[in-house]
This record gives C-alpha cells, sequence and structure tokens, in this order.
C-alpha cells in the first residue's frame, strides 16, 4: 500500500497520470514458424527475415518514439510477438543498446523476451542472457503431449520441462503460459497439470483459458460445430479451483490471468494494467504516450512488410496518433485497473475524468459484494473478477 | 372539362404482390403521362416506406389521356387505393368515387383473402368489375383453374378475363380498351348546383391542405367560394387541379371528374372525409350520404427510449396526425417507461408504419408496448369505461363484466396447411361460422376476439402456412368474456408496461410464454432473474434467468486496450436502448416481443 500511496503522490495531475504505471517500450516481432489455431496475434509466416534490415527500422521507430515520450526512464522493456525468441540474439541486443541510448534503463529494469520452448530456441537462451534480457516467459501452453499437438504447438511436454531448466539457469526469473479450460480437457486432468506446473520451480505463471477469437482456426470450427470447449459453468469452477491451487502454494492472483510468488510480477505488464506509458514498436504495436500534458494512443501498420517499407521511407509505422479525452483515458484506466488485485485509486479516476464514479451503480456491486472499497482502493473481489466484463459493463456503461 | 360520356373512373383491387402498383405504372407510362425518364418504379407510392414495403397507405390519383381503338378520346381516372386490411375504411370511400373496378389476380397464386375483402367492396359499391389475370408469362400460371376459382369465389364472370402481364407490358393495350369499353360512364348534370365528395386530404408542405375531390354535379372552378356542408365553413377556391400523376392545374372540374382543390384550409382536420362540397350561394339542396368516422381499434404505448426526446416525439405525433385522422395520441406515464403515449390506430400494419416514420423521419428511438384492444368495462355501478391501457383496470371489485371486440376473419389457405390453420384458431378461442373449398384452397370464416389476433397472429399464420396462408376481417361487436389483467414481475418488481388483459382460460399459457420469452429476452446479470406472472396476488409462472457465472477477458494486455474502449463505448450506446428496472436491463424489444409466443 505503502508503494501504490506514493505513486499516487507522483500521478497526481492529469498530465502526470501515466507514472503511476511507470514506462515501458514494448517491441512486437511479428515472425512465427506457423500459425497456432487459437491465435489472434499479429503472427505472420515467413521463410526469410532479413534481421540487419528489420534491426535497422526497429531502431529508427524507437527514435522516433522518443522524439514522442521526451526525456524518461524505462521501467521495462518487452520483446513479444509474433515468436520473438526467433530474433537473432545480435538484433535482441541491439534494440536493447538502442533504448538504452535514448531513453536509458532503470537500475533495476525489467528486460523480458517471451520464447518458445524448442530445443533450437533454447540453444539462444545464453545469448539473450548475454544480450541484456533478465527474464523470459515460456509459451509451454500444455504439459499433455496430446493436448500441445490439438493447439498447434511444435514442441512435447518433455521439450518444455528442458527448455524451461535451461532459462531458470539463463535468467534471473522465469514466467510460462499455460492455456486451460481446452478442447475436452476435464477438471480433474487441469487440476492434476496445473499442480506439476506448480511443482516446477516457477514464479510467475499465466493461466489464460482458452477463448476462441474471431478469424482463427478454432472460430471456424467452433462455427462448424466441431470444437466442444467447457460450458461457462465448467470454466467458472476451473477458474475457481485455479485461483485456489495457486494462492494454497503461495503463487496468488495478481490479475484475472496472471500468477506470481509476492514480488515476483511482470513489472511491464504492470505497466499495462496500472494505465502507464508505453511505447509501442514494430509492426501493429500499441502505444499510450503522453507529451505536453495530453495521452495519445499509437498504432502503427500491421503488415509486416508494409511496417517495414513505412518505417524506412518515413522513419516511423504509425497509422494512428489519437489525442485521448480524460474520460477516456478514466475508462481505460478503470478497465485495465480492475483486472488487478489491488485494484485502482479512486481519486486516480476523479482526476482524471472530473467525477466521481456514479453511487447509484457502485453501490449495488458493493452490496453484492462483486466489488470492496479499502480507503481509495476499488477493487474486484473474489467473486467480482470472474465476470469482470459484466461488473465493468455496469459500472462504466 | 370532358364530355361525361368520355370519362371512366376506376379502382384496381388485388392482394398485396399480384401486381396492382406495377400494372398501374404501365399504364401510366403506355398512355404517356409521364415520359420514360421521370417513370420511377411504382410512382404512385409516393411515400419512402410504402415504396419499400410495397404497400399504398393514402389514396392517390393520376388522370390518363388515351385515344380508343374507335379513334376517340377518353379521360381515365384511376384512383389508387391501400390494399391492406387495416385501411378497409379508406378503400371503402376511395372505391365510392369511381364506378368501375379492375380485379386484379396473380394468375399463378389465384384469390387470396384479401382479393376478397377489397372485391366486395368493390361488388357494394355497384362497381362494374373487369377481372384481369396478370403474370400470365410465369410457367406457373393457370388461367382456367384461376377463372373458375374467380367465379366460385367470388361469383363474378371470368370468361372474358383480360390476360396480361404487367411486367412485360402484355396485354395492357386490351386493358385500356376494357375500361373504355365495359365500364361505365360518370353520370352527373352540369347545370345543376355543385355537389363533389371530398374524398381525401392531406398535407402537402408547400400549397397546404389539399383536397381530393370528385365531382358528382355541377362545375368547380379557381375563385369560386365553396362550402363544406357538415361544418359549415367556406373557403374561396385558390387552385384546382389533377393529377398527370404530377400536379397539374386545370381552369374547372366537371362532373365525373376527379382532382383535387387548394382553398386555403388550415389544417387536415377542417375537412371531413366523406362530406359534401358545394358553392355558398347556389347550394346543392341534398348532401351525399357521407361516410362514418374511422375508429381506431388497436392501441399501445409508444414511448422515447430517450427520456430527452419526449418533447420531440410529441411534435413529430402531431405532425403525423395532422395527416392521419385514424391516428390518435394521448400521453401516458409508465413506471417503467416514464412519459409517452398511448396511440390508436386501425390495425397492426398502421401501427407499424407509424412507429417506423416515427424513426425514420422523425429519428426518435422509442420503445412500443404490447399491442391491446379497445375493452368496455361495465362497473357495478352502471357506468362503463373504454379502456384503451391494461394498466387503467379499474378494481376487480367494482367490475360487473368486461366486453372484448369479436371480428369476423376470413382466412385462405391450401389445404395441406389448413389442420393448423383451424388448430391455430381453435386455440385463439375462434369459434368456425364456415369452411368451404375452391380447389385445393380451403376458405375458413371464423368469429375471433380481437386481441388474440393483434400481437401475433397474422405472423404465426403466415410461419405455419410457409407463407401461403391470406387473412383479412372485419370487426363485428362486442362480446362480455371472462378477462383478467396479468402482471409481470421482472426481479419481484411489476412492471406496468408488461402488463396485459386475457381471457382466463388462457391465462396459464400466456403468462408461461410470456416468461420463457422474458427469460430469454433479459440478459444474463451478475444475480439471478426471477421473472414471475401474476394475476392479483397470484403467481401463475415463474422462471428464472440464471446469474452469469463467467464473463472476462483471459489475455488483456497494452494492444487490447482500445478494442475494449471502443467496446465499452458501444455498450454505453447498447444501453440507451435498455430500460433499467430495479437493477434489471430490460432490452426495449422485450416490452413487445414478450408477447410473441412459437407455439
Amino acid at each position: 500500500m505503502d508503494q501504490l500511496a506514493a505513486l499516487a503522490d507522483q500521478a497526481a495531475n492529469p498530465g502526470a497520470d501515466w507514472s503511476y504505471g511507470g514506462f515501458g517500450v514494448y517491441i512486437h516481432w511479428p515472425f512465427c514458424l506457423s500459425k497456432c489455431p487459437y491465435c489472434d496475434f499479429n503472427s505472420h509466416v515467413r521463410r526469410e527475415v532479413d534481421q540487419a534490415r528489420w534491426s535497422r527500422a526497429l531502431d529508427l521507430e524507437l527514435e522516433a518514439m522518443r522524439q514522442r515520450s521526451g526525456a524518461r526512464q524505462v521501467d521495462s522493456l518487452f520483446f513479444g510477438g509474433g515468436t520473438p525468441s526467433l530474433m537473432a540474439p545480435e538484433t535482441v541486443g541491439a534494440a536493447i543498446e538502442t533504448v538504452q541510448r535514448f531513453w536509458g534503463l532503470t537500475d533495476n529494469a525489467e528486460i523480458t523476451l517471451e520464447a518458445n520452448p524448442t530445443s533450437i530456441e533454447a540453444g539462444r537462451f545464453r545469448g539473450y542472457a548475454e544480450a541484456g534480457v533478465n527474464r523470459v516467459s515460456i509459451g509451454v501452453q500444455a504439459l499433455n503431449d496430446a493436448h500441445l499437438t490439438a493447439l498447434g504447438r511444435t514442441h512435447t511436454a518433455l521439450e518444455a520441462r528442458a527448455a524451461f531448466d535451461i532459462a531458470r539457469s539463463a535468467f534471473d526469473r522465469v514466467s510460462f503460459d499455460l492455456i486451460y479450460a481446452r478442447v475436452d480437457q476435464t477438471f480433474e486432468a487441469w487440476r492434476g497439470e496445473l499442480t506439476e506446473a506448480l511443482a516446477m520451480a516457477v514464479d510467475h505463471l499465466s493461466l489464460y483459458q482458452l477463448t476462441i477469437e474471431p478469424e482463427t482456426r478454432f472460430a471456424e470450427l467452433q462455427a462448424r460445430g466441431k470444437l466442444r470447449v467447457p460450458s461457462d459453468e465448467k470454466s467458472a469452477a476451473m477458474f475457481a479451483v485455479t485461483q485456489e491451487i495457486c494462492e494454497a502454494m503461495g503463487v496468488p492472483a495478481y490479475e484475472v490471468s496472471n500468477h506470481a510468488r509476492p514480488g515476483a510480477e511482470s513489472r511491464h505488464n504492470l505497466v499495462y494494467w496500472r494505465y502507464g506509458d508505453y511505447a509501442g514498436v514494430g509492426p501493429g504495436a500499441h502505444g499510450r504516450l503522453t507529451s505536453n500534458g495530453k495521452r495519445w494512443a499509437t498504432e502503427t501498420v500491421r503488415g509486416p512488410e508494409a511496417w517495414l517499407n513505412r518505417v524506412e521511407a518515413m522513419g516511423d509505422g504509425l497509422t494512428q496518433a489519437v489525442e485521448l479525452s480524460l474520460s477516456e483515458q478514466a475508462d481505460e484506466m478503470m478497465l485495465m485497473g480492475l483486472r488487478l488485485s489491488e485494484g485502482v485509486d479512486m481519486t486516480r479516476y476523479t482526476a482524471l475524468s472530473g467525477r466521481t464514479l456514479q453511487e447509484e451503480r457502485i453501490t449495488p456491486l458493493l452490496e453484492q459484494e462483486l466489488l470492496t472499497i479499502e480507503g481509495k482502493q476499488l477493487r474486484a473481489t473474489a467473486t467480482g473478477r470472474p465476470v469482470l466484463n459484466a461488473l465493468l459493463r455496469t459500472l462504466l456503461a | 372539362m370532358t364530355d361525361l360520356s368520355h370519362i371512366r373512373n376506376f379502382s384496381i383491387v388485388a392482394h398485396i404482390d399480384h401486381g396492382k402498383s406495377t400494372l398501374a405504372d404501365r399504364l401510366i407510362q403506355t398512355t404517356g403521362a409521364l415520359s420514360d425518364r421521370e417513370m420511377k418504379a411504382q410512382v404512385l407510392d409516393s411515400m419512402e416506406l410504402e415504396r419499400e414495403r410495397g404497400i399504398t397507405i393514402k389514396a392517390q390519383t393520376v388522370r390518363l389521356h388515351y385515344k380508343a381503338l374507335d379513334g376517340e378520346e377518353y379521360v381515365l381516372n384511376l384512383i389508387d387505393t391501400p390494399g391492406h386490411v387495416d385501411f378497409a375504411y379508406e378503400v371503402s370511400r376511395s372505391m365510392l368515387a369511381v364506378e368501375g373496378s379492375l380485379l386484379v389476380v396473380d394468375a399463378s397464386q389465384g384469390v387470396e383473402a384479401q382479393t376478397l375483402a377489397n372485391v366486395y367492396q368493390a361488388i357494394e359499391a355497384d362497381h362494374e368489375i373487369v377481372p384481369v389475370l396478370n403474370k400470365i408469362d410465369l410457367p406457373a400460371a393457370e388461367p382456367e383453374r384461376v377463372c373458375e376459382q374467380i367465379e366460385d369465389v367470388i361469383g363474378i364472370d371470368a370468361s372474358d378475363a383480360v390476360h396480361i402481364s404487367a411486367k412485360t407490358g402484355l396485354g395492357i393495350d386490351k386493358v385500356l380498351e376494357a375500361i373504355v369499353k365495359r365500364l361505365p360512364a360518370p353520370k352527373g348534370d352540369r347545370s345543376a348546383p355543385l355537389k363533389a365528395l371530398l374524398v381525401d386530404s392531406w398535407y402537402d408542405a408547400y400549397l397546404g391542405v389539399v383536397v381530393l375531390v370528385r365531382i358528382v354535379d355541377g362545375v368547380l372552378k379557381k375563385g369560386m367560394k365553396i362550402k363544406m356542408m357538415s361544418t359549415k365553413a367556406t373557403y374561396p377556391v385558390d387552385r384546382v387541379g389533377v393529377f398527370s400523376p404530377k400536379m397539374l392545374t386545370v381552369d374547372t372540374l366537371g362532373p365525373g371528374e376527379l382532382g383535387f382543390i387548394t382553398a386555403s384550409i388550415k389544417q387536415v382536420a377542417d375537412t371531413r372525409v366523406g362530406d359534401t362540397i358545394t358553392e355558398d350561394r347556389k347550394e346543392t339542396t341534398s348532401a351525399l350520404p357521407g361516410f362514418k368516422p374511422a375508429q381506431p381499434v388497436v392501441f399501445c404505448g409508444i414511448f422515447p427510449i430517450d427520456s430527452a426526446e419526449f418533447e420531440g416525439l410529441r411534435e413529430a405525433m402531431e405532425k403525423l396526425a395532422l395527416n392521419d385522422a385514424s391516428f390518435s395520441h394521448e400521453m401516458e406515464t409508465s413506471a417503467a417507461l416514464g412519459f409517452g403515449f398511448r396511440c390508436g390506430f386501425l390495425g397492426l400494419l398502421h401501427m407499424e408504419i407509424i412507429r417506423e416514420r416515427l424513426e425514420r423521419e422523425y429519428n426518435i428511438d422509442l420503445i412500443t408496448t404490447a399491442p391491446s384492444v379497445v375493452y368496455q368495462v361495465h362497473t357495478t355501478d352502471g357506468g362503463m369505461m373504454e379502456m384503451h391501457n391494461p394498466a387503467d383496470m379499474p378494481d376487480p371489485v367494482k367490475v360487473d363484466r368486461i366486453e372484448e371486440p369479436w371480428i369476423k376473419a376470413n382466412i385462405m389457405v391450401p389445404d395441406d396447411y389448413l389442420g393448423d390453420v383451424l388448430k391455430l384458431c381453435q386455440d385463439r378461442r375462434g369459434v368456425q361460422a364456415d369452411l368451404t373449398y375452391a380447389g385445393s384452397r380451403a376458405m375458413a370464416v371464423y368469429r375471433l376476439p380481437l386481441n388474440e389476433v393483434v400481437f401475433d397472429f397474422y405472423d404465426r399464420l403466415k410461419s405455419i402456412s410457409k407463407g401461403y396462408a391470406s387473412f383479412d376481417y372485419q370487426l363485428e361487436g362486442y362480446e362480455a368474456g371472462d378477462l383478467v389483467r396479468m402482471s409481470i414481475l421482472v426481479n419481484a418488481e411489476p412492471v406496468d408496461a408488461l402488463s396485459v388483459i386475457v381471457h382466463r382460460s388462457q391465462a396459464e399459457r400466456r403468462g408461461r410464454a410470456m416468461c420463457e420469452k422474458l427469460k430469454e429476452l433479459i440478459p444474463q446479470h451478475m444475480f439471478q432473474v426471477p421473472i414471475q406472472a401474476a394475476i392479483g396476488g397470484r403467481i401463475i409462472a415463474r422462471e428464472t434467468v440464471r446469474a452469469l457465472r463467467k464473463d472476462v477477458t483471459a489475455k488483456c494486455y497494452g494492444g487490447d486496450v482500445t478494442r475494449k474502449r471502443k467496446l465499452l463505448e458501444k455498450q454505453k450506446a447498447g444501453k440507451k436502448k435498455m430500460r433499467q428496472f430495479g437493477r434489471v436491463d430490460i432490452p426495449q424489444e422485450a416490452f413487445i416481443n414478450a408477447l410473441k409466443m412459437d407455439e
């Protein structure tokens, strides 16, 4: 709480609101070896990638973002994708150096790279660590080979464990992702798999319920009635047991789908959820940047080649830089902040929007124990979080 | 002015989609009333909504010049009438303005219920009737069978029916000749004092009130001072004209002619349809019989979704009422829906049209409550009140009896679907009056309580007969019934706008159906929402909308914020289309869809 209170002091006026969440840089590497059937991210399969050319383009766009953000220190740098573990360690190193040169990284800055747990990629872990990466987030997704195949993954459970062990020795911090409430997954099977995962020496876990996103292979299968996903009832029960087990094992949820030993939370993702500023670099990357007291939503060209050409020609790949009104910022802050166990500081909402939350909306939610208020913090409770979308509709729509 | 012997006045009678408007267009085109460039398909249906739905609401006329095979020039006046049962009243008065009718029947479909209702009106108005078989070019056309059917069902000679295809223009010349040869010329006395029928009137933004007239005797000219015989009001005539179909000014209108006048009349309400117009200084001795005014038979509540739009809604309704004497509106307050209006209509289509015009032309989002009929509530003290709204139901102990309107319905349906149609009528408390066959089609005549018909009878009929059944009705009168008010409680609170009057024998079934329907219509909330139907304090049906168990986005990072915010903005807009009831959001369409039963 003291930490939050200190942040609140810094961020007391709307022009400095971002400092509540800090400043991060996100770099998107849009390439994958194959497309997974559940994934709706901006990812593309290419046989050849000219890494030197990409490295130069990333540098150019980083420079453009530095001009927008002004001088500040970077709390977190994140390589996401796509599959950033397909980047050459030199490419990663060059980007880290550029960020250091333009902004400067704070002393304990978090530098994360998302990685797939194949043996080839694990072979590059040492190189990433030497380039400055201090945290990896591994896309394990399942500890069951049949399910891994069904999810379109190219690794086995054994490979994933091996990659995890290599990562453990190479990096200070290691996290991995699992997908649950999968097709044909039973409640008991998930319980077992989660317990196994927690037995690995992990300090951070992202546990996502399978979501069928539009325009994915899974969505198409579902439309044809060929995908059996658990019912809402069952997935609600799976969500509940996940919270229970993780809590008992000392890895409680600090966000809807993210669990960590206290102190091991992802600094980068906290920038998003605490609604800080972030520069989004690379194809299809989104950003939030405050300059001269105004906050801008930025977005870049999605197609990799189109982005590359545009950056080389114009210095950045921005398709949009839209000024966000204070009430839009207030909504975004709430949408993100209530995902966190720590909740949101209501005075921050008031400072941004110029109004307080509507009494007649908030009271019933408090009475139903979907929300709680403690001091200035508004939080979604354990019963509120599984229905957070409905809760936000009631509160804000 | 044309000599009486060279005038023919006629209307076209047809079932919807049998080609009435297309035939009218062809006649206009063939006689050269409009150049090809001016021809817009179905020119007579001038309102956007009419053209979209393929229906005609207001009467319209067009004057055609036709050089017949006998070498003589004739003036043909076509009066286009609405085809739908809701506007039967407007049909009947238009019929009285002409001497003959073309009965257009689709040669592949045959006679339909709507054809019947309108042709009977033509027969009642003493019309000479020329049967016209349309769509003769379709492979499915069966002209002989349809002629037989016309003779069997309607009882008129169809041996010299004109075979046409309005779409291709085939046989249009024969129709024009038949009009001249077979329809009678109008009668009238040019030297007698002016006697003219006020057929219809409407408000025109540029000209003010336009009055459609049919001259019976005498001559009407510009500058003449006319008198409305029912109100005794006098007006100087500013303009005399005809529709070609464009408005065309003429010097005079003589006996047998149809045309329009403008006469500095302030509002449509100052004109009475069916009134006799005469000359102020030279009055006719006998007025025309006139018409009885149309009475609204279906009522519903109309409320603005955004209560700030109430004034706008009031203005819009006043404007619509200017042109539509059969549409009534009165202010109403609902605990659920706020301020709005109780509105009366000629029927369900009329209601739909007004609602759509309010939303479309005046851009107001509306909530419409379930339609209801007018009940006559007889109280124990000997009084009687007309109840337009279930919310106005007096305390049951003060009610002696409630009477409800009954209709006589003609339903034409192919054999295959007859069983289902009879069951539907039976389920709706219908009493069979007649059942006859013409070929493979049956005609069922049923007496039915109107309140069983107003919600969704027509929709149900269409769906169980795969669209083949046709339906028409007339009002018959009032009869006492065992009627009760059923209330709906959502989350234990009564929602006044959902209460309905039902027959006691139907209450449980209706209550169950409404609860089931509302269960589908009300979205899941974060708590369970009980829905109950009750008569007085007794619960007769119950359903529960289960509480949401899971509704949260699994992955939400920096790239998802914009999408999430835009979704929230959409939800804010969507919320305006919901009514908050205690803590429950009820979507606007629930107020009307709750009554639709999918038996």
